[in-house]
């Protein structure tokens, strides 16, 4: 298991400013925001489960960027008929990655069903390109040092811990801010 | 019911020319031929969205992408979509088209059990969050650019309905 600020900042070491990283509601969004905002970060602070068929849409009208989807189990497990929509379209510039603390961290760490049912499962029933289920740091350095950017779309499950810092910065963007600073970066 | 006589070419001329080219969503009765039409379309890009509420993720990118996208769907799917028009497209203030079969139009004794309350309630379900939209009672196509006038001053969805049988 992976401390999730530290999958979070591995992750964003990685990937590169050009790239698209859309997020998901509560402490993830937070946490990709306090560890690194940049102007292709996209937090989507509300609507729990929208995030991935965002970000396929993304995926689908900018093909020469890669998008990063990163959201929980909680979030993925809420809009599952997602998974299959995406090989269908299988766009190869997207990589989905789940933070799988199997539980609703955000509420109060009340659990969710991911300790018996394996998401990266489901994402290889669904035809990704390439699953990867990750349980430690060097494990997912590797992934990541070696990750083909657009041989996609790729699957990633990442085990991490309940965080116990409850005192993650709220983002102080407000919601269309959001929007105009990603609109503004994409028109560059 | 009686047919509005509106022309699918017409009707998707007049979107496209607005600037509307990506959509997705779920397939509608109402929409008769005009689905096909779509489809068969080559200007046209449709994803097959499985639910409503992932259809309107998927139109989201148009915007914040710098293009234009929309949505079908049936009237009875406008509940999927409460929560991603009040926690995310109203508060991000980020448009789409939203085109939608109305069923249970006219009346319950027009259409199904299922179709009773949401046909007498969706424009109503509209107002309460000050979303825009437009029905077509005659082959009035110039609705179409009213609401996407609408839809682009406001910066917010809006919603173009569809009574059955409106298609020729």
């Amino acid at each position: 298991m992976i401390i999730r600020r530290e999958a979070i900042e591995h992750i964003l070491k990685y990937i590169n400013d050009e790239s698209i990283i859309v997020s998901t509601t509560g402490m993830i969004s937070r946490e990709i925001f306090s560890t690194k905002d940049r102007p292709s970060n996209f937090y989507m602070i509300g609507s729990m489960g929208l995030l991935s068929s965002l970000g396929l849409g993304l995926a689908l009208l900018n093909k020469d960027k890669h998008i990063y989807i990163i959201e929980g189990d909680g979030s993925s497990l809420m809009s599952l008929g997602t998974l299959p929509l995406i090989t269908y379209e299988s766009p190869i510039n997207l990589t989905h990655i789940i933070l799988d603390n199997e539980a609703y961290e955000s509420t109060g760490s009340q659990k969710s069903i991911s300790n018996k049912i394996s998401i990266a499962n489901i994402a290889k029933a669904c035809g990704y390109t390439n699953v990867t289920q990750i349980n430690d740091k060097f494990t997912l350095d590797k992934y990541l040092k070696n990750l083909n950017e657009f041989n996609g779309p790729n699957f990633l499950n990442i085990k991490t811990s309940i965080e116990k810092n409850k005192n993650i910065p709220r983002i102080n963007l407000s919601p269309t801010d959001i929007t105009d600073r990603f609109k503004k970066y994409i028109n560059e | 019911m009686k047919s509005l006589n509106l022309d699918p070419q017409i009707f998707w001329k007049t979107i496209k020319e607005l600037g509307y080219k990506n959509f997705a969503g779920v397939p509608d009765s109402s929409f008769g031929n005009a689905y096909q039409f779509m489809i068969d379309d080559p200007e046209i890009k449709y994803i097959p969205a499985i639910r409503e509420d992932v259809a309107i993720g998927i139109a989201s990118a148009s915007h914040i992408s710098n293009s234009k996208g929309g949505i079908i769907l049936q009237n009875s799917g406008l509940g999927n979509l409460i929560n991603p028009l009040t926690s995310f497209n109203l508060i991000y203030k980020i448009p789409v088209l939203m085109i939608i079969g109305w069923r249970g139009y006219g009346g319950r004794s027009n259409d199904a059990p299922e179709h009773w309350i949401m046909g007498e309630e969706t424009t109503n379900i509209l107002d309460i969050f000050g979303i825009p939209w437009r029905s077509f009672e005659n082959n009035n196509y110039e609705i179409i650019e009213e609401l996407t006038e609408k839809i682009d001053e406001l910066s917010i969805p809006g919603a173009l309905i569809i009574p059955p049988g409106s298609f020729i």
